[in-house]
């Protein structure tokens, strides 16, 4: 297990190391200068140009300027916006708390929803399993965009329940401005999870040792919790993994379609204004939160399932 | 006639009523997406500021948007650019994954062994984030988020096309052919890819769905597909005519998105084989096929 | 005679079709098993002798439908309601299956896989419930049981998990004992030990035994009676030491012969022509017929019944003229 927690540690590590790499190498390659986002349509003198460049560490080469930044981020500087001026641990962490925030509302109608409709399909076969599974057969396949129109022209608009877009004062406010934009990420997560949910034990409920806990005797409920559900958690546990990670991703769209403060929109306005100190940070703490959502999942079913905690036997 | 009468029976039996419901919508989408000037009943860029949100009539079937276009015309020629950048990411995907993954399942070892660790990389990226980085590099546009979104798509088809094979590769029929001296190109084109096809197809199909997903959502983004031209994941991000209430230019093309993605997905399902769910069927006797893979007795002498 | 633990009086099953047609697995079994008695149940592949198994402990799949009556001490267990069937389960009937790999939940250790019954359905203390079955455990000759009882089933290998299986219907101490293939998914060389501490240790607590093989020389070794299945149906019901000699039924006869012997000198093994059938492939007479080499057209459209005959009972129309003829080679 320990063995597992330092291969898992390491992998992660190392994952984070390379994005960063390139990432940080792809931004400044890119065509076109990034001090002409200081300049914007005035065209620079030759020596101001230079002073700009000088200012940025543009005149260095490519690994001094990582090497520069990398050490910066491992001291909690992340750099200087360049549209703004104000250091970009600032603008992220302006909008980290909401992205957290939006992201555990969202998981956690994920979670509600997602696991009881898988578990009545699994358990109830015939109508209930049908319903479910013509209910989820749609909703994996709604975009939070299109879930996110459909809720603000019913419920912003239309009823005036939630606000269409912004988040109000304080930590009510917040979350009610952060309902509309929760469930219309959950929507097609409910859906998927119901459905590895629903295989999951209905692959559990056929295996022979749940006949075998059944012929002992005991009682349905413990079959159901020690036998059925304990084994089927591994996939549900993956799923939820995969889907906080891929919820991270898509609060790009419904931060933007909602106009809520967080690091999705942050990322958005400064792909916009090509604001490349902004980017590399944002775009490097999402592939954070994804590796550490899969590194997760992955030690937390080792703890479930035995056969997976020697290192190396999970892929 | 005959032929035609059983083909149509085959198709019927292999895809069953769903993924006949499927093929046939999707036939209607594409034929209109090809067809868009013959059968849209306006130019979809005309507008008429007196028509701006107009309600549906005999003039505009489905109404028209702000500036008065014609919305049922917009939809139409919209599949061609929602459907075209899908069609490019799939096909780039599975021309640079096909091949890597043969080579990977043949040549096994090493070569496996970077290609797995490769595909397993890009696959913990996002492809929408990827796409994200990509436009931030080259600006908004189709191209870059097709490419971003190929190269993020290769990883999702060919693992599974990695899998397939190596399943063949493994089996007695390949080291037949080997003995008989046939080559490696030979025998995985004509010999292990044909029989993974069905997985090939039905797992793109459900790739082009997704595909299509991640594109409308950047196109709505305002980072892919540029707002004049129709396109379904722009027409949903017009937010003017949401906040005013006519949802109808917001959840049409938004209904055809997961109508589309819907029948790729039942469609791409049916095809690769997978069952359709449990409640459809009625379980076979699960005692039945236990009994039946006992060794028996008396032919074992 | 005492009364019987377990009876099985016309006992048949019948399954549902994914066409909503329906298949019949059982065809009226017949068996009664005094207390303390062990019973073979022998046959090929699909001949019925597994669902028999399921249908005594009514762990039947879900489309399957089971008339007739198992009644265990006299109580019909097909219409137990569900407390009674728990109580039944836990206490009277113990069920060794044949793949331990995949009939012991593989992510909970085997101390919590044997004492769950014990803790779960009795309320015996989980430290008392441990030591239990550590006990057992020695008994079924595992040797240092209280390090197995912290491994998972992954961390040791098949013979061990067979002899986990058992310790734990032991551990319940129930009247009857079922022993589905117990051996089949295990090694040769340990098939024999499992077997006979199976034996030993239901002797000693004088559990009764219904046991499940297709290998008849196994099934001779451990049992007082053998009852040999075909397509759902019992053909021959004989004591173990007159089977040999008296078998009767051309089926029996082709089990004993295709079955190598060292001590008998045998010119060739003959194997019995054609494939095994199941209850519902057989046509309206005897389901044996397609492959009887003593077979008439009066086979083919008469059904057989089990009737007495040599000390046993025999399921076949010409059972007196084939053994007449047998006799007369013989001499």
């Amino acid at each position: 297990m320990g063995r597992l927690l330092l291969q898992r540690l390491g992998g992660l590590l190392t994952t984070l190391f390379l994005s960063s790499i390139v990432i940080f190498g792809s931004l400044y390659l890119a065509p076109g200068s990034p001090e002409n986002v200081i300049f914007g349509s005035r065209t620079p003198t030759a020596a101001a140009r230079a002073a700009v460049r000088h200012r940025l560490h543009l005149d260095q080469p490519l690994p001094v300027r990582y090497w520069d930044w990398l050490t910066g981020v491992l001291h909690g500087d992340l750099g200087t916006s360049m549209v703004t001026g104000q250091p970009v641990a600032d603008r992220v962490g302006a909008g980290l708390g909401t992205t957290l925030l939006l992201v555990l509302m969202s998981m956690i109608m994920v979670l509600v929803f997602g696991l009881t409709m898988g578990l009545l399909a699994a358990l109830l076969p015939g109508r209930v399993d049908g319903v479910v599974n013509a209910l989820t057969s749609v909703t994996v396949t709604v975009p939070s965009f299109v879930a996110s129109a459909l809720l603000i022209s019913v419920f912003a608009v239309q009823l005036g329940w939630f606000p269409a877009s912004g988040v109000g004062q304080g930590l009510g406010g917040r979350i009610q401005g952060l309902v509309l934009p929760a469930v219309a990420l959950a929507v097609l997560s409910c859906g998927f999870l119901a459905r590895v949910t629903r295989n999951a034990v209905r692959d559990q409920l056929e295996r022979e040792h749940v006949q075998t806990a059944l012929v002992r005797g005991l009682p349905r409920r413990t079959v159901l919790r020690s036998h059925v559900l304990r084994n089927a958690l591994p996939p549900i546990i993956t799923a939820v993994g995969l889907l906080t990670a891929g919820t991270f991703a898509s609060t790009l769209v419904v931060e933007s379609a909602f106009a809520v403060p967080g690091m999705g929109q942050l990322t958005i306005q400064s792909v916009a204004q090509k604001d490349f100190p902004v980017v590399q940070a944002v775009a490097l703490m999402l592939v954070a939160a994804f590796v550490v959502c899969n590194a997760a999942s992955d030690l937390i079913q080792a703890v479930v399932d035995p056969r997976l905690r020697e290192a190396g036997s999970t892929s | 006639m005959n032929s035609v009468k059983s083909t149509w029976k085959r198709l019927n039996k292999a895809l069953g009523r769903s993924g006949m419901l499927s093929l046939a919508f999707l036939v209607v989408v594409l034929l209109a997406a090809v067809l868009a000037p013959l059968v849209a009943p306006a130019d979809p860029n005309q507008s008429s500021l007196l028509d701006a949100y107009a309600g549906p009539s005999g003039a505009h079937l489905l109404g028209a948007d702000g500036i008065g276009r014609d919305l049922l015309s917009r939809l139409i020629f919209g599949a061609r650019t929602s459907l075209l950048g899908p069609a490019l990411i799939v096909g780039v995907s599975l021309l640079i994954g096909i091949p890597l993954a043969l080579l990977a399942s043949w040549y096994g070892g090493w070569v496996d062994g970077v290609v797995a660790r490769v595909f397993d990389l890009v696959y913990a990226l996002p492809g929408l984030l990827l796409a994200v980085l990509t436009v931030a590099l080259f600006g908004p546009g189709l191209t870059p988020a097709v490419v971003a979104l190929s190269i993020a798509y290769i990883p999702f088809l060919a693992r599974i096309v990695r899998a397939a094979a190596r399943q063949q590769r493994v089996s007695p029929y390949v080291d037949a052919l080997a003995v008989q001296g046939f080559g490696m190109l030979r025998i995985t084109v004509r010999h292990i890819l044909r029989n993974i096809a069905p997985v090939v197809v039905g797992q793109a199909a459900i790739a082009f769905g997704y595909a299509l997903l991640d594109l409308a959502s950047l196109s709505y983004l305002g980072l892919a597909v540029q707002a004049p031209t129709p396109d379904w994941g722009v027409m949903v991000s017009d937010s003017d005519a949401m906040l005013k209430g006519y949802w109808l230019q917001v959840l049409a093309p938004g209904v055809l998105i997961v109508l589309t993605v819907l029948a790729l997905t039942v469609l791409g399902a049916r095809i690769s084989g997978e069952k359709p769910p449990g409640y459809l069927r009625r379980r076979p006797a699960k005692a039945v096929a236990a009994e039946k893979n006992r060794t028996t007795v008396g032919a074992a002498a | 005679m005492t009364a019987p633990l377990l009876e099985l009086a016309g006992l048949t099953v019948d399954i549902a079709t994914e066409d909503g047609g329906s298949r019949t697995l059982l065809d009226g079994v017949d068996l009664t098993l005094a207390p303390g008695e062990a019973l073979g149940l022998v046959g090929e592949s699909g001949s019925g002798k597994s669902m028999t198994v399921r249908a005594i402990t009514r762990l039947l799949p879900r489309t399957a439908t089971a008339a007739g009556a198992v009644r265990f001490e006299g109580e019909d267990v097909l219409t137990m309601g569900a407390g009674r069937l728990r109580g039944y389960r836990d206490s009277g009937v113990g069920l060794v299956f044949q793949d331990p790999r995949a009939h012991i939940n593989p992510t909970r250790k085997i101390g919590a896989f044997l004492i769950e019954a014990l803790v779960g359905n009795r309320k015996v203390p989980k430290r008392e419930a441990l030591a239990r079955a550590a006990k057992v455990l020695a008994e079924v000759g595992i040797d240092d049981p209280q390090r197995r009882l912290r491994q998972y089933p992954h961390e040791v290998s098949g013979g061990m998990l067979q002899r986990v299986m058992i310790a734990s219907v032991l551990l319940a101490e129930p009247r009857l004992i079922l022993a589905d293939e117990p051996t089949t998914a295990l090694d040769v060389t340990i098939q024999r030990e499992v077997v006979g501490i199976l034996d030993r240790l239901r002797r000693e607590r004088g559990m009764g035994m219904v046991f499940i093989t297709h290998d008849l020389d196994l099934a001779l070794a451990v049992c007082g009676r053998v009852a040999v299945m075909y397509a759902g149906r019992i053909v021959e019901l004989r004591s173990a030491d007159t089977l040999h000699e008296r078998a009767a039924h051309p089926y029996t006869l082709g089990l004993l012969g295709s079955r190598p012997s060292i001590d008998a000198r045998v010119e060739r093994l003959t194997a019995i022509p054609g494939r095994p059938v199941s209850a519902f492939e057989s046509g309206p007479g005897c389901a044996f017929a397609p492959r009887c080499s003593f077979a008439t057209a009066a086979c083919e459209t008469t059904p057989p019944t089990l009737t007495e005959f040599d000390g046993g009972l025999v399921r076949c129309l010409r059972v007196e003229e084939i053994h007449a003829a047998r006799t007369e080679v013989k001499a």
